[in-house]
């Protein structure tokens, strides 16, 4: 499948929608396959999409272009589902299990037990497919919920008392934490698979 | 003084929220003397933009298309025969 790139910048008028399943469907199924981890719900994710998007053509003012507007709407559904989804509450194990997380992080007296140093030059490191499989994979290595609060922080800019709203049962405390936690993990997993390495096991 | 651990902590918060100034500066005068928490601090910045970019990079990820079997569920679905 060849990949779709953007259509000019600003188109004003949509193209047929007929069209959107082959020049969009692979785009928003990996996409919704990083949030949700499950290609049949991906699969419907993109179904949704394609008929909300078919169902509200008439309210595109062309501001974004029609990649970024379905993808609004994607990332909607997916918010949608999350909020729906009722998972049950694993947050007091994840808890217990991150507390000795952070013992081994910091001394009594609050000093990082670690050394940090700088990444050397990790922009270079977004232009490397292998790079991006390796985010993902900390990505999902993190506990379910921690993943989710931070991708709805981070990628759909959600404020706290939302993320609270849509993963159902925190309070804005608890995202704070959690999301500093998925922050911490993730630094930490980047570091030792990937950054560490050297260039040449890369 | 904030110890680090503490100053990861609101490292952290403020990507979050916007943090009083007191704690501002506190944070700002923690980090002008600590090498490893100003390295933690830009790399949760870094991490921000990662994750802001990755949109761009989901097929590098998952290159598996859809199937043929859900694009002709999903078009039959939308009813958009093809």
């Amino acid at each position: 499948m060849s990949d779709h790139s953007e259509p000019g910048k600003s188109p004003t008028t949509l193209s047929d929608p007929a069209d959107w399943l082959e020049m969009y469907g692979d785009f928003l199924y990996r996409y919704a396959l990083i949030r949700l981890r499950d290609s049949m719900l991906a699969e419907d994710m993109v179904q949704e999409t394609l008929l909300a998007a078919i169902q509200s053509k008439d309210g595109y003012r062309g501001r974004s272009s029609e990649k970024t507007w379905l993808t609004g709407i994607l990332k909607h559904k997916i918010i949608d589902h999350l909020r729906n989804a009722q998972r049950e509450h694993a947050w007091t194990d994840e808890n217990a299990q991150e507390i000795d997380d952070l013992q081994d992080m910091f001394d009594a007296k609050g000093r990082w037990r670690i050394d940090i140093s700088q990444w050397s030059e990790p922009d270079l490191s977004l232009e490397r497919d292998d790079f991006w499989k390796i985010f993902v994979d900390c990505l999902q290595r993190l506990p379910r919920k921690m993943a989710d609060a931070l991708l709805l922080r981070e990628m759909d800019g959600l404020e706290t008392d939302t993320i609270c709203q849509v993963l159902g049962g925190y309070t804005t405390n608890n995202v704070w934490v959690m999301l500093s936690r998925a922050r911490m993990r993730m630094r930490r997993c980047l570091d030792t698979e990937w950054f560490e390495r050297e260039p040449g096991d890369r | 003084m904030l110890s680090c651990k503490e100053a990861s902590k609101l490292v952290s918060e403020s990507l979050d929220l916007r943090l009083p100034l007191k704690t501002r500066l506190r944070l700002r005068l923690h980090l002008s003397m600590c090498r490893i928490c100003t390295a933690y601090y830009r790399q949760l910045h870094f991490l921000r933009r990662v994750i802001g970019v990755l949109p761009d990079h989901v097929e590098a990820v998952n290159p598996e298309p859809l199937s043929e079997e859900a694009k002709q569920r999903i078009s039959k679905f939308i009813g958009s025969d093809k």
